[in-house]
């Protein structure tokens, strides 16, 4: 089992070459094939296909947050929405230095505070909120732009990922409704669009596109962007900062697309990675690609 | 303890307005208190905050899941987060929202359930409420009072906006008699005696903690002294005055606005069960739904009077005796207004 063991490296908050990106996320993703490994069960796709995305929004200096001052009050806020892609929450939190990267290894064990769904009841630093249940997580994340636009008027910034099968839960919209009825130009929808779900393609089981067209018609500023690509994820969160300056806006969806399993070759664009871990004998293989 | 037959009301009220008036009155204390409304905010009269404070007041439409999860993120941003619509649209429809995010999330949210029960009247059985305790109380977390009239509900809703983390209050739509002070204490999770006596506990909340009193004062004409206790809070329940009163009377009888499955009946009958198990009759919606009319026609049609809790107290009196009922079982009965006291 010594192959499944984590290193200590943690990253800086800050300006980054797509180089340096590209070497945080494949610790990530290392981290996460581990960690689901040691823990027998979880979601590997999804979580391997929003690598990039959350590599650039943790590293690249687009969320303001203090890995060694949590609740810090001036910080932006991330609501992972899919809680059910929590090992690479997990994982870009460790590498922030939120926690020691080498808890990893407890996840979804007893008394772990990485638990197979974010709980807030484990008061794992940098989760903000429990998520797990479909649609909850944004309407949360609305619930806090609120707070931060509407009642208080400060300059934070909420930052929202969900899956495009989770848009299938009819709540999601009541939270693009009043996202985009609000003006809520601090609130960043990011919808990671692989096409997949547990039983299948996306437009298959039940289509929700078009997505662009839904978001607009719901007063959001849509961008469209390559999930896979650093400069492209760049633009994206480029495009929210701007539209988060004025004093009142739209609120920002940036359509990503993804892959489930994005980058090992055996789970690229394959819906059954969604819920399944790595057996040992193909992590070896994973991190071997991941090298 | 004042005697059971000094207990008058004077007046009507509703408690529906002790909601909305203390929401107004605790939101100069406390400027992070923020109410969501769902757009029946005249209803449930939360109204009154809203044109005190609109700067404070949140409209998110008829959406009632993304109001739960939004006063959830309100919460978990520091904020007395406070959401209210019909209890038939505050517990149900939102039930997933109201597990996770809030009571796993331990957000400090409160929600008023307005219009509960089956004195909603003409609206029918798609509005009376009449099951949510059951769900709300198997909550981790969640704390849940059913105030017995106006002083009440405005004593409990600034009550649970002191307290930190996910509560539900349950009131009304119509006026009630009034018989509590304002200055009574009012503490969560303690019930209160209203009248002390040994032969038989009337354990009642809501509106039916007055037609207990009428009852009490009916069963004291005949030499049978019954404790009253208003039991306001049902969860965290108040295990020291059921098992005092199971172990003084030997027999109980609850009263509730509310299914007789899963609400105060069953939430007492689990502490009885497990500390000074005793007989019990439960008085509440006999298992079915409501329909329209008016309260008063409602509430006697259903047999949630105090001439069912006198007959329950009768019943139970006897099997704590252990003779056979000379009553008719009231759980038996189809409609209760076909039940005649012998």
């Amino acid at each position: 089992m010594e192959k499944f063991e984590f290193s200590d490296l943690v990253f800086e908050n800050s300006k980054k070459s797509i180089d340096e990106y590209s070497v945080i996320t494949k610790e990530i993703k290392r981290d996460i094939i581990k960690s689901l490994t040691l823990a027998k069960s979880g979601h590997s796709g999804g979580s391997l296909g929003i690598s990039e995305i959350l590599t650039v929004l943790y590293f690249g200096n687009y969320m303001k947050y203090n890995p060694k001052e949590p609740n810090w009050s001036e910080r932006d806020r991330f609501v992972l929405s899919a809680g059910h892609l929590a090992p690479v929450l997990y994982s870009v939190l460790a590498r922030a230095n939120f926690f020691p990267p080498n808890e990893l290894s407890t996840l979804r064990k007893y008394n772990s505070r990485l638990q197979g769904h974010p709980g807030l009841d484990m008061h794992l630093p940098g989760i903000e909120t429990s998520t797990g249940s479909l649609g909850q997580g944004v309407s949360i994340a609305v619930g806090m732009a609120i707070s931060d636009k509407v009642i208080d008027n400060n300059k934070r910034n909420i930052f929202c990922l969900t899956g495009d099968g989770e848009l299938q839960e009819g709540a999601t919209w009541e939270a693009a409704m009043a996202a985009g009825s609000l003006e809520l130009n601090n609130l960043c929808w990011i919808v990671d669009n692989n096409d997949c779900q547990i039983d299948g393609r996306v437009k298959d089981i039940m289509s929700v596109y078009p997505i662009k067209e839904k978001f607009q018609s719901f007063n959001f500023n849509v961008i469209e962007i390559d999930g896979h690509n650093y400069e492209d994820i760049e633009r994206g969160f480029n495009f929210f900062l701007e539209n988060a300056k004025s004093d009142k806006g739209k609120p920002t969806c940036i359509i990503a697309t993804t892959f489930m399993g994005n980058g090992i070759s055996f789970m690229q664009d394959k819906y059954q990675w969604h819920g399944n871990p790595p057996k040992p004998e193909q992590a070896i293989q994973a991190l071997k690609e991941l090298e | 303890m004042k005697n059971i037959h000094d207990y008058k009301s004077e007046s009507l009220k509703t408690t529906r307005q002790g909601f909305g008036e203390a929401l107004a009155e605790i939101g100069e204390e406390h400027n992070n208190l923020v109410v969501i409304g769902a757009d029946v905010s005249g209803s449930v009269m939360t109204s009154i905050f809203r044109d005190k404070f609109p700067e404070r007041f949140v409209s998110v439409g008829i959406a009632e899941q993304n109001a739960t999860t939004i006063a959830a993120g309100l919460a978990l941003s520091g904020k007395i987060a406070v959401f209210s619509t019909y209890s038939a649209f505050a517990a149900f429809r939102n039930a997933d929202q109201l597990r996770i995010s809030i009571c796993y999330n331990e957000a400090n949210v409160k929600i008023g359930g307005g219009h509960s029960g089956i004195t909603v009247g003409p609206d029918g059985a798609t509005h009376q409420s009449l099951e949510e305790v059951s769900f709300l109380r198997t909550l981790p977390n969640m704390t849940l009072i059913v105030p017995a009239d106006y002083n009440q509900t405005k004593l409990a809703t600034k009550a649970i906006c002191e307290m930190v983390g996910p509560a539900y209050i349950r009131f009304g739509r119509s006026a009630v008699p009034e018989f509590t002070s304002i200055n009574d204490n009012f503490t969560i999770g303690k019930g209160d005696i209203i009248s002390d006596g040994n032969d038989v506990a009337i354990i009642a909340n809501g509106l039916m903690v007055w037609q207990s009193i009428l009852a009490a004062q009916e069963l004291d004409k005949i030499g049978i002294k019954a404790r009253v206790i208003n039991l306001h809070t049902i969860k965290p329940i108040d295990v020291e005055i059921i098992v005092n009163a199971a172990r003084d009377c030997k027999c109980i009888v609850t009263a509730e606005e509310h299914q007789v499955f899963g609400g105060l009946g069953g939430a007492v009958s689990e502490v009885l069960a497990k500390n000074y198990p005793v007989p019990v009759e439960f008085v509440g919606m006999p298992d079915r739904f409501g329909g329209s009319g008016e309260p008063d026609e409602l509430i006697e049609k259903f047999g949630l009077t105090w001439q069912t809790i006198f007959a329950s107290a009768l019943q139970v009196i006897e099997r704590k005796n252990n003779l056979t009922p000379t009553y008719k079982k009231v759980t038996d009965i189809k409609y209760y207004n076909d039940f005649k006291i012998a």
